[in-house]
């Protein structure tokens, strides 16, 4: 059955305090997750207190700050640190986002810090990713074509068929969508998830792509698309702005032109 | 513990070739309980007070039983189209998955036909 609490191992634990520098005055606590996994111990919650006068203004600036200040075990992905590579992404308020374009002054009170919810650990706010990548990877996320490539330059494509694929291209492979879903929490060994049904809309409805057949016969199941009920947390949360329960209808149409 | 590989588990048994119809089934049978169960609660409303001889003589006109049986049918489909779905959703052990979803069928077919015999008999005045 469905597990709604946690296994004893994983209960998160109230851990250290490090207290705000004498004299700060703008000071804002941030309560993030710790695991480690070599010490044997529990996850537990430490709280740092940070002087924000002294602090760049998104979420991302301020575990950077911990990490080179006050705690440099504190372990976290990051990269572009402008919403671009989706290597920041983590559970921040309550919503799954990316840390480098979570603006600090949007949280009330204090800031807790998870990483994706309902993925193994690897560490603090790193989360094992494997399996969505594989999942991706099921896809085959990349131009499939019978037709030989034109010798003397590209696939052509109409500014119509180009347009069909907005609202697509732009994912950045987060997941913050894959793991907010509760479809994807509880069967996502079988349920491919928003982020991966996202891009194989993607090239589904890619005019240049000619397995389209083949795409939607590799997804019409009911575990990898149909455990999609429109619950919509995915659209909520994407920091992009994206639409994957679109595109996930619109591969549910897709299938139905076909078998209708 | 699995030493499968990530993409081989990602893989798993493949496609079953199958949902849209499930899918299907559950738009339909939706659409079309919207203007039956109208019908069906203004139908009620309008009986409200009546005896049981008015509702028996109202059951035995032919539009209405038929109606009445569509309903039910339609009901009793959907209905176990959406418990299957709740049921492979939350229950992860394979045998109890088995298990409530041959119930539900066999319950939603069991509920659809009893009910339906009655209409009948009572439509043709058994």
């Amino acid at each position: 059955m469905v597990e709604f609490a946690l296994p004893a191992n994983s209960r998160v634990q109230s851990g250290k305090t490090h207290k705000a520098p004498a004299g700060a005055k703008n000071v804002k606590a941030f309560k993030i997750y710790r695991y480690d996994p070599d010490s044997g111990s529990n996850p537990r919650l430490d709280t740092f207190e940070i002087d924000l006068d002294h602090c760049g203004p998104m979420v991302l600036d301020a575990l950077l700050k911990i990490k080179n200040e006050i705690d440099s075990t504190l372990t976290f992905r990051r990269s572009c640190r402008e919403g671009i590579c989706g290597s920041c992404a983590m559970n921040i308020d309550g919503t799954n986002t990316l840390a480098c374009l979570k603006p600090i002054e949007d949280i009330k009170g204090e800031a807790k810090i998870y990483p994706l919810p309902h993925m193994p650990v690897v560490k603090d706010l790193i989360p094992d990713l494997t399996v969505p990548y594989a999942q991706l990877a099921s896809i085959k996320p990349w131009m499939q074509t019978q037709t030989p490539p034109p010798p003397d330059g590209e696939r052509l494509q109409s500014p119509e068929e180009r347009e069909q694929l907005d609202g697509m291209w732009e994912c950045i492979l987060c997941f913050c969508c894959q793991t907010s879903c509760p479809s994807y929490w509880w069967n996502g060994d079988r349920y491919l998830g928003p982020a991966v049904l996202l891009q194989a809309a993607r090239w589904i409805h890619d005019s240049r792509d000619e397995m389209t057949g083949e795409r939607l016969d590799a997804l019409e199941d009911p575990f990898k698309l149909y455990r999609c009920h429109t619950i919509m947390n995915c659209t909520k949360t994407c920091p992009k702005g994206l639409n994957p329960a679109k595109a996930i209808g619109s591969i549910k149409t897709k299938l139905l032109q076909r078998g209708v | 513990m699995t030493l499968r590989s990530p993409i081989g588990r990602a893989r798993g048994l493949g496609s079953a070739k199958s949902g849209m119809g499930h899918h299907w089934s559950t738009i339909v049978t939706a659409v079309g309980l919207v203007p039956l169960s109208l019908w069906f609660v203004a139908s009620i409303a309008g009986l409200a007070g009546a005896d049981h001889a008015a509702f028996t003589a109202w059951i035995a006109k032919a539009p209405n039983s038929a109606l009445l049986i569509l309903t039910v049918a339609l009901t009793c489909y959907h209905a176990s189209l959406g418990l299957a779905m709740v049921i492979e959703d939350y229950v992860s052990c394979k045998a109890k998955k088995f298990a409530a979803l041959l119930a539900t069928k066999l319950i939603a077919a069991l509920l659809a036909i009893s009910m339906s015999v009655s209409i009948l008999k009572v439509a043709i005045g058994g």
